[in-house]
This record gives structure tokens, sequence and C-alpha cells, in this order.
């Protein structure tokens, strides 16, 4: 049998959830012998592979970058989670939600810089007029709120998936 | 909104009627004057509720805990509604639990409720629900309004992002500690709670600083100042204590 192609990516989130998944220890060689990362913030890859079985997405969609990403992603994986609240809720990166875009540029980098003052025009995307969570762009087939949500829940969603079963995700919840 | 709080709720007659009723396909008995949710209760069945609180006279805000009633399309607000003889009532289907989590769902997408950052994270009755009952994120949009702290009183903070709107501290103020600082001010998605006449809570006339408000409040909207993420608990269980010892000096 071959191995399940597994990728994670990571859009407007502080990486706390990609910690939770490492935080599952030891039992990360089990989800290991079954299936194969093919692309992940941790794996030295440019491009996002075609045919991935799983993808978990960590993080909102804030930027015209996270916003090409995901649709691609989408296009390219059979079974999308979106892992944590900042790509189920958007969570704090939509804490800017209520105020426009120019207002939070303006307090990042004016009010808020003692040094060269200026909105960054190169190699930074623009910000979207809202941090959006992922199923309101594409379609996810698995959400597993939490901030982050717990490693127990993620091996135990991860191993359900594998063997082609209902993940229970009574133990994890929005915040914490 | 709702009817202003009568000062006390009413202590049962010693010779009230029982009715017999069903609930869940199980025979149960309760008195004339019990509404469902309590009958319910008092034979271990649980339906989920927000706005209801004991000790509170309960208004039906929340409408978390509609049952169905045999012989009627419409649902019933089970906490307002009184039992009947015969009653055939339904706690839990597949209706209720889609209406159920819809609700829930509508809390959390009418105001800004980041969990994450919240004082009273894993202390939160709103937080509890999306969890038990099974709601993993949201079908309806954010609506992300722009909406006020008020920070102005010297030991509370309302915080207008994380209100559902329960009308526990209202009805707190006006039937326990009777100064009824609180009020709802605005109609439907504009409703807020307000102190006196739209104030700031700071420069209120009529709040005694008692606390009761930020200790029935379900969620993160009324807490404590000074506290950080996860750091405020509430403590709701002197109300009964309260009630009793009032119904007690009446006797």
């Amino acid at each position: 049998m071959s191995k399940v192609k597994l990728a994670t990516v990571w859009l407007d989130g502080c990486s706390g959830c990609h910690m939770s998944f490492l935080d599952m220890d030891e039992r990360i060689l089990e989800i290991a012998a079954r299936v194969e990362v093919v692309y992940s913030p941790l794996v030295d890859l440019k491009e996002f592979p075609a045919d991935v079985d799983v993808t978990i997405v960590e993080g909102g969609v804030s930027s015209e970058e996270d916003l090409h990403k995901i649709r691609m992603v989408r296009s390219r994986t059979k079974l999308l989670i979106a892992l944590g609240d900042c790509a189920v809720t958007s969570n704090v990166p939509g804490m800017r939600n209520t105020f426009k875009v120019d207002d939070v540029m303006k307090r990042a980098y004016f009010e808020n810089a003692d040094l060269k003052q200026q909105v960054p025009c190169e190699v930074i995307p623009r910000l979207l007029p809202r941090t959006r969570p992922v199923h309101e762009i594409v379609p996810v087939d698995v959400f597993l709120p939490g901030c982050p949500p717990p490693a127990d829940v993620i091996f135990g969603a991860l191993v359900s998936l594998l063997d082609g079963t209902t993940p229970d995700l009574s133990a994890t919840r929005f915040g914490r | 909104m709702s009817s202003r709080p009568s000062a006390k709720p009413a202590a049962p007659a010693p010779s009230s009627k029982v009715k017999t009723l069903t609930i869940d396909d199980r025979l149960v008995s309760a008195r004339e004057d019990e509404s469902i949710l309590d009958a319910a209760r008092d034979n271990g069945i649980q339906i989920p509720t927000l706005c209801n609180l004991d000790g509170l006279t309960p208004v039906g805000a929340c409408r978390l805990c509609m049952v169905e009633v045999k012989g009627s399309s419409r649902l019933f607000a089970s906490c307002v509604t009184m039992v009947g003889e015969g009653m055939e009532v339904v706690t839990d289907s597949e209706r209720l639990q889609k209406y159920r989590k819809t609700i829930v769902e509508l809390l959390f997408s009418e105001r800004n409720h980041v969990c994450a950052v919240c004082v009273s994270n894993g202390h939160c009755e709103l937080q509890n629900l999306a969890q038990t009952l099974g709601v993993t994120h949201l079908t309806v949009p954010y609506r992300n309004p722009k909406l006020p702290v008020d920070a102005s009183h010297e030991r509370f903070v309302n915080d207008h992002n994380r209100c559902v709107l329960c009308q526990r501290c209202v009805r707190v103020c006006g039937e326990v500690e009777g100064a009824h600082t609180w009020d709802i001010n605005g109609r439907g998605i504009g409703a807020r709670v307000i102190t006196d006449l739209n104030q700031p809570w700071g420069s209120s006339e009529t709040c005694t600083g008692c606390g009761k408000c930020v200790q029935v409040c379900p969620t993160g909207a009324l807490t404590e100042k000074g506290k950080s993420v996860r750091e405020m608990s509430k403590r709701t269980r002197f109300l009964p204590y309260l009630t009793m010892m009032r119904e007690d000096r009446s006797e």
C-alpha cells in the first residue's frame, strides 16, 4: 500500500498549531510510518506538489499570497483540514477586521515605528480587506478548532482519518 | 425587549396541582407552575440553556432551550413554557440540534468573540455550549462589528464584543440587587446592554458596585478589571442561596 501524501501549510497564524502538531511527541513516528510528508514549513520544498491526499492548514486568509496559496492548495488536495482557530474562525489575525486596512498599516508602520516610517510596497504581500477563515474561501473537509488544538486531538483526528473513520472532536473547542 | 423584572420570583403555593406528562418518552410528574425545563432537570434530562440562571426570572431570550411539543409545529422555549397535562415533549431531535447549533453560530458571528484572547477563556458558557453542541466552525459569515469597551468603572469592564444579550445582568441588578442599573437599548442587531441612561458605567449613579452582574455574566462581556486571558472565572452559586434566604425571611 502506498503511503498517504500529507502536506501542511502556514497562512496567517503564529505557528502554534504546527508546534501543537509536533507536541504529539513520539507518537509522530506512528503517523510518519503511515504518511509521506510532501510539503510543509518544515520541509525544504518551494513548490506545493500536485496530487496531495491530505493538507493541514494553519492560519487565516489575510493577504493576496494567502488567497493564492489556499486556492492552489485546495485544487491539489483531496482532503483539507483547517487546523486551529485562525484557520477556523480567523481568530487573532481577524481582530484587525473592524478597522480599515489603511488604518492598520498606519498604526503598524507609522504610529508604532520609530525609524524609516513607510508602508512596505515590495516583497510583502498586500493585505486583503479582512482576514477570513479558510472555509469562507475554499471548501474545508475537517475542522479542528482550538488555540491551539491539543496534540492529542490532532493525533486522534489524523489516526481516525487514516483509518477512514470520523474523528472525535469533542475534546477541542474555540479558544483552549 | 422584555417586561420589567418583578421584584421576586413567586414562591410555589403549597397546594399546587400536579401534572403528568412525558419528556423524551419518559413519564414524569411536575407541579403545574413548573416550566418544562425545570421538570426535565428534576428528572435528570438536560436541556442546553444560556440566558437561564437559577434564581432569576426566566425570559426565554436565548432560545437554546427550545423543545418540540407533540401536536404543535412550533417550538417552545422550555424555560418559559409551563407543563401541561398529557403533554408530550421532545428535548432532543435532529431539528432541535440544527436550530441550537445555528443559534450558537449566530451568537459567535454577531460580535467579536475571540476566545483565544478572552479573559473568560476556559470559563465561558458560550464556549462550552459550542463544544457540547459540536459547533466546530460557523456556517454563517462573521459580521466583525466595531463595538466599544466601557472600562470607565473603577473595578469592572463591559466589553460589548463578547455580550450575548442574555439579560442576566439586567435581571440580577433589577431583581436581586434592586438597583436596576442595567437595561437593553436598541433593537435586534443594534441591541446593547446599557447602564443608567446609556452613559458610561463609571458615571452611573444607581450602580452599587456589588458585582453581581459580573458574576452572572456567562461570557467575558462583564469582567473584573486586572484579569488576563483565562483568569476570569465566575461565581454564580451565590444566587440560589440569596433567593432562598429571602424566601425564608418572608415566611
